[in-house]
């Protein structure tokens, strides 16, 4: 920390001050990814280097059993694809409620503004924990439970202030000119925020639909209360069910982490300055 | 929307927002955000709050008890455990997660060499599915394969395996979460400084400010906003922990959400207590905020 402030100093000290400054993220940037990696590397060692004491620092015997094992087991082949079709409807859902509403918050006129943004933002403080008991009775009267619509209802209320606090903050960057033009031109509210906001928002919208994506992919509770049938449950409910299920295969189960991590880790690489941009949008501004 | 529609004095501005085009639309646009909140979140909260208040299980709403859930609730050791585990957890983490957090990102505010790199190595923990993150830890903490487990015992830092001792299980928590968390507050924190102008720094300099007193007359009042803000989302967030709790714990490790899960999903007889316990969560969740927002005064966005 104190490098961050020793601009102006004799040469020396500033060459001290750089290498303690990179020594520093070097080991924060170690702590960050050190479980990753040290999981993958459980993932594709042998049984017996696994077991062995004290653990060794680098893989010596690798093979790719485990992810045979893994990706042949039909349970998380499932999965997978159970976790990819909440989120996206989850998504899509998120996105097209979410702007609609965020388009009327971010430019239009009307009493209730105020009431309505704060109504949606206090869902992000609503432990979503408080409600699984009302919800799981009301979903067993309509029989959603152990369907796929009882997660995505659920995930879709709480990702929306997410959604719509994103898409505000990123409407209130485009240009008024634009619509005001078009409206001249004798185009509607709706007309004027389809053929004109929407075009123009979307790099914006397109940083909200991943981390909307992200929220759903990750989201635990809801599925393992309203998901008991192993055909419609996510990841995130079959990976920590491995442990009983494959009781002493500790490799299998890294692989399985690792399979479930990457997508999301590749995902972050290629659009991390997006999703710092959106993840900060609300809270510097609020 | 339509609570005051009776009233005769309220027809001039319901005229107003309806008659107007732009306006009836904005409603339209609205409505659909605001239906699914209503029914599936507001709803439902005013519902459990009813339930608690009943005999309830989860086939029947039963008889009127007034506040007997929560008399038993409390009673419950293992809801007091679980009240105890989540109050230490939230303290310890959230401080911890700040403190750290604010150093970073002092440290990084400023340009340099790699800033990409530190940037997606930040976000790889707070990507991670919460689960997987405690699935993998637990592996690292396993008696027989994990390498901390073996380092902590090597050093003489445990006595017994981390994932057999609750407190060891609790501290293993909070580290995990300061680890998955941490760089989330850094990265919020980070934003709400580079806000800060520059000159007003340069200025405090020439009047002859020292380090110390920049930071705590400049940087914190500043950053007070972002910092009431960031504590209050990871406050409320450690509180209402469940997942972390649920798989780094193999289901052994209480907190008040676990709590209710049990009552409500799993054990049928502590349905009504369980479902007290949820109340019991919102209410206390409810204010915290409030004593953010209203105490230490926290501006919120609505407020424009």
């Amino acid at each position: 920390m104190a490098s961050a402030t020793a601009t102006g100093q004799s040469a020396g000290r500033s060459a001290l001050s750089s290498i303690l400054f990179y020594a520093f993220l070097f080991i924060f940037v170690l702590v960050s990814v050190f479980p990753l990696i040290w999981i993958f590397k459980m993932s594709i060692i042998t049984k017996s280097e696994l077991y062995q004491t004290p653990p060794t620092v680098l893989p010596h015997s690798t093979n790719g059993s485990e992810y045979v094992q893994i990706f042949s087991d039909p349970s998380f082949q499932k999965a997978l694809i159970n976790s990819s079709i909440i989120s996206s409807v989850t998504t899509v859902l998120c996105l097209f409620v979410g702007s609609i509403a965020a388009y009327a918050i971010a430019r239009l006129r009307f009493r209730f503004r105020g009431l309505v943004m704060t109504l949606i933002l206090a869902i992000s403080f609503f432990p979503a924990v408080a409600i699984i008991a009302p919800l799981f009775i009301q979903f067993t009267a309509v029989g959603l439970i152990d369907t796929y619509w009882s997660v995505i209802i659920a995930d879709t209320v709480f990702a929306l202030p997410l959604t719509i606090w994103l898409l505000v903050a990123f409407f209130r960057e485009l240009p008024v000119d634009l619509e005001d033009a078009a409206r001249v031109d004798g185009a509607t509210t709706i007309q004027a925020f389809r053929k004109v906001i929407v075009p123009l928002a979307a790099p914006g919208v397109f940083t909200t639909a991943i981390l909307t994506f992200i929220f759903a992919w990750n989201e635990f509770l809801f599925a393992n209360t309203f998901l008991f049938d192993e055909n419609t449950q996510p990841v995130t409910v079959v990976i920590p069910n491995f442990a009983s299920q494959y009781t002493v295969d500790y490799g299998a189960q890294a692989a399985a982490a690792v399979v479930v991590t990457v997508p999301l880790v590749i995902l972050v690489l290629i659009f991390q300055r997006r999703i710092v941009s959106g993840l900060t949008a609300g809270a510097v501004k609020g | 929307m339509t609570t005051a529609s009776s009233e005769k004095k309220s027809r001039s501005w319901l005229k107003e927002e309806f008659g107007d085009p732009e306006r009836r639309s904005a409603y339209y646009m609205v409505a659909p955000a605001l239906v699914i909140i209503l029914v599936v979140a507001f709803w439902p909260v005013a519902y459990s709050v009813w339930l608690s208040l009943h005999d309830s299980t989860i086939t029947t709403l039963g008889s009127f008890v007034g506040f007997e859930n929560y008399v038993e609730m409390f009673q419950n050791p293992d809801f007091r455990l679980g009240l105890y585990n989540t109050v230490v957890f939230t303290v310890v983490s959230v401080a911890m997660e700040f403190v750290i957090g604010l150093a970073i990102a002092l440290a990084v505010n400023r340009a340099f060499r790699g800033r990409g790199l530190v940037r997606a190595a930040v976000l790889v923990p707070w990507a991670f599915p919460t689960v997987i993150s405690a699935a993998m830890w637990r592996l690292m903490f396993s008696p027989q394969v994990g390498v901390i487990n073996y380092v902590a015992n090597t050093l003489g830092v445990i006595s017994e395996p981390i994932l057999s001792d609750d407190r060891l299980l609790l501290i293993g928590a909070i580290l995990v979460d300061v680890w998955k968390t941490t760089p989330f507050m850094a990265l919020l924190l980070l934003a709400g400084l580079q806000v800060i102008p520059g000159e007003v720094y340069e200025a405090a300099r020439v009047d002859g400010a020292n380090v110390m007193q920049r930071f705590f007359r400049i940087t914190m009042p500043l950053l007070k906003g972002t910092i009431l803000v960031a504590v209050l989302f990871r406050t409320l967030d450690a509180y209402r922990i469940y997942d972390l709790f649920w798989v780094l714990g193999n289901r052994e490790l209480d907190s008040l959400a676990t709590f209710v899960y049990e009552g409500v999903r799993i054990s049928q007889l502590d349905f009504a207590p369980g479902n007290a316990a949820a109340v019991f969560i919102f209410v206390t969740a409810f204010l915290i905020a409030i004593f953010f927002i209203r105490v230490l005064g926290m501006r919120t966005s609505t407020e424009e």
